[in-house]
């Protein structure tokens, strides 16, 4: 009987609940809403590209039944290009393609970044000298032309795995230097000297303790990857340095179209230029988004 | 100050020599120029060409070397008597067009036109970037701050080349509909013009306005984003407290102590956009048709020209390092606690 009201009591007197990290980040998350809206828009674009076609009938080469110039209608909701390709299934294989590099670039590049920036963080002395000189080097080159270079110069046409090979050894800069630097302070931090004392290995602190902490500036510099990758794609394959005819990329769409912003087939420019800027807004969104929730010194209050 | 400035730049001839071998190695093994040239002519003459071409292809384009031996010879041209390879005297190597192109002229008679561009676009959107990242700090979460907020975010998600292509056309209906070619949309300036170097800046104008408008869009988002950060947290600093407290007006806290403090992590950031401006010259020069470096290494790239990108490559290599060393003795302007001794 007595048992029964102490629990009862205790259950009253603590309100407030324990919280895995999972669960508050998720929760500050959902509190911002224009990155909520945001990853709803993301989701609904790459369901677009890799489901859509699935289910629309036109696909993105060209067909001899559809015309040529049509304008857009409930049979093309896009209209169509001169050679007679629905632009609607069309637009999709674009996308499709666009996000696969982006989607690759931004793991790869992350993983790289991730690696290299706690390696030269947690050994600091020559390695962390000799990894940092090398990104500084790197941050010379001009990234456009050093990989347009590389890109025009596949053989055999580039294919969007090969865009996002060689972005990929461009991409991983930003990440490397923020890892590098939560490195820095996490290694002077009593739980590696813990794990250090134990016997764990170098590798073992890196993979399991130090990369897992800095999680946060991982995915935050992941989802910005997304964006960064998406936009330099386009914009190499508008170069014709990209993804080439038959495939099809938005930037090759775009090319396609390219002084038709103010003519009658207005949409033929504005529809792929839209699809890269929601893409592009979309992603940076949810990238503020997950930085504001994950960042430890936020409250669930807004300041 | 002086002796600062020497030893900053005789620490950035080692990464200039680094990333010209690192682009070197990756110009080379990404692609073949001899390979290119002999099937080119192939194509041309319809029949397979004798191995003496293939030969003097590869003698002239140095491609009869090992790599690292066309490297050093590139860099410094020591060990060979030709006359028309190594940086070190003068000379950029041999084009892929032979003695049509001299790699060295045509940069250096191109280096103004994109100087000027680069230099306008990325003056203008740090000045920009500034105003409206400060602006959004000071009316933290007000509909301004919402708005400019928005706009920077669009700013960074907008492809250079679909906004410089729809500023373009917009500016070709302007000038329809007002009856006069005001905006020039094509080339960088009057064709066959000549004059002192003021009627040749008056006469750019026009050509400039356009281009640098489309150019400012990235370097503008993310700096804007940055600025505002930065003075958000210079903001909630207590210094700034005190210094309202001790009943500093208003104005002066801003000026004197926030901004001057906020504008640090924008000063190491500014050679990075002088960087991606020197990249956004490639498109913005291939929409408006313009004879600059960024055409030039498109040519390049699409010919295969090995030196010739390469020549592009060191030079906006310099342009970003020389970026950098301005935004190192900005510091000591903006912070007083760095010394140059």
């Amino acid at each position: 009987m007595s048992n029964t009201t102490t629990t009862a009591f205790e259950a009253e007197a603590i309100t407030t609940k324990e919280r895995t990290q999972l669960q508050l980040v998720t929760k500050r998350f959902f509190r911002h809403k224009a990155a909520v809206i945001s990853l709803i828009g993301f989701i609904t674009i790459v369901l677009f590209a890799f489901v859509g076609p699935y289910l629309w009938q036109w696909d993105h080469r060209i067909h001899t039944e559809i015309p040529s110039w049509a304008p857009p209608s409930p049979e093309h909701p896009f209209g169509s290009d001169r050679a007679g390709r629905d632009m609607m299934g069309t637009v999709m294989r674009a996308t499709g393609q666009s996000l696969k590099v982006a989607l690759v670039v931004a793991l790869g590049s992350t993983f790289i970044g991730a690696v290299v920036g706690a390696v030269a963080g947690y050994y600091r002395g020559w390695v962390d000298a000799l990894l940092m000189r090398l990104v500084d080097i790197l941050f010379v080159i001009p990234f456009l032309v050093i990989t347009a270079a590389m890109a025009g110069n596949v053989r055999g046409g580039t294919t969007w795995w090969h865009m996002a090979l060689i972005l990929m050894v461009f991409g991983w800069l930003g990440t490397s230097r923020a890892v590098r630097a939560e490195v820095l302070s996490l290694r002077e931090k009593e739980f590696i000297e813990a794990a250090r004392s134990v016997g764990g290995s170098d590798l073992h602190i890196i993979f399991r303790h130090l990369i897992p902490n800095t999680m946060s500036v991982i995915i935050v510099s992941a989802t910005l990857q997304i964006a960064f990758a998406i936009l330099s794609e386009s914009t190499l394959s508008f170069l014709g340095l990209g993804i080439q005819a038959p495939d099809t990329s938005l930037g090759l769409l775009i090319q396609a179209a390219e002084s038709s912003a103010f003519s009658e087939r207005w949409y033929l420019f504005y529809i792929p230029g839209i699809f890269v800027i929601l893409i592009a807004l979309t992603i940076n969104f949810v990238g503020d988004g997950l930085r504001d929730a994950m960042d430890p010194r936020q409250t669930m209050v807004r300041r | 100050m002086l002796v600062f400035t020497i030893r900053r730049i005789v620490m950035m001839i080692p990464v200039l020599i680094g990333a010209s071998l690192l682009a070197f190695v990756l110009v080379s093994v990404s692609g073949d120029p001899v390979a290119d040239q002999v099937f080119i002519l192939e194509q041309s003459t319809g029949e397979p060409v004798p191995q003496e071409t293939v030969d003097n292809i590869k003698e002239r384009l140095y491609y009869d070397r090992s790599l690292p031996e066309r490297y050093w010879l590139w860099l410094t041209g020591i060990g060979e008597t030709n006359g028309d390879i190594g940086l070190l005297q003068g000379e950029w190597g041999p084009s892929i067009e032979g003695s049509a192109i001299d790699v060295g002229e045509e940069i250096g008679s191109r280096f103004w036109i994109t100087l000027r561009l680069v230099l306008f676009a990325t003056v203008a959107s740090i000045a920009i970037a500034i105003l409206t990242g400060v602006v959004s700090a000071v009316k933290q979460y007000s509909k301004v701050d919402y708005l400019l907020t928005f706009i920077g975010f669009l700013a960074l998600s907008m492809p250079t080349f679909w906004f410089g292509l729809l500023m373009k056309e917009a500016a070709v209906q302007t000038n329809n509909a007002i009856g006069s070619t005001f905006f020039q949309t094509y080339r960088d300036s009057t064709r066959g013009f000549h004059g002192n170097g003021w009627e040749v800046f008056l006469d750019a104008i026009p050509y400039l306005i356009i281009p640098t408008i489309v150019l400012m869009l990235t370097g503008y988002a993310a700096m804007s984003r940055y600025q505002r950060a930065s003075m958000l947290e210079v903001l909630n600093s207590d210094y700034v407290r005190l210094a309202r407290a001790k009943g500093v007006r208003n104005g002066t806290v801003m000026r004197r102590h926030a901004l001057r403090t906020a504008l640090i992590p924008v000063a190491t950031f500014a050679p990075l956009g002088l960087a991606t401006a020197m990249g956004g010259s490639l498109v913005i020069e291939r929409i408006f048709g313009w004879r600059g470096l960024g055409a030039f290494a498109y040519d390049a790239i699409t010919h295969n020209d090995a030196f010739a990108v390469l020549g592009y490559l060191f030079i906006s290599g310099v342009i970003v390092l020389i970026g950098i060393l301005i935004s190192d003795l900005m510091y000591g302007v903006l912070d007083p606690r760095i010394r140059y001794e």
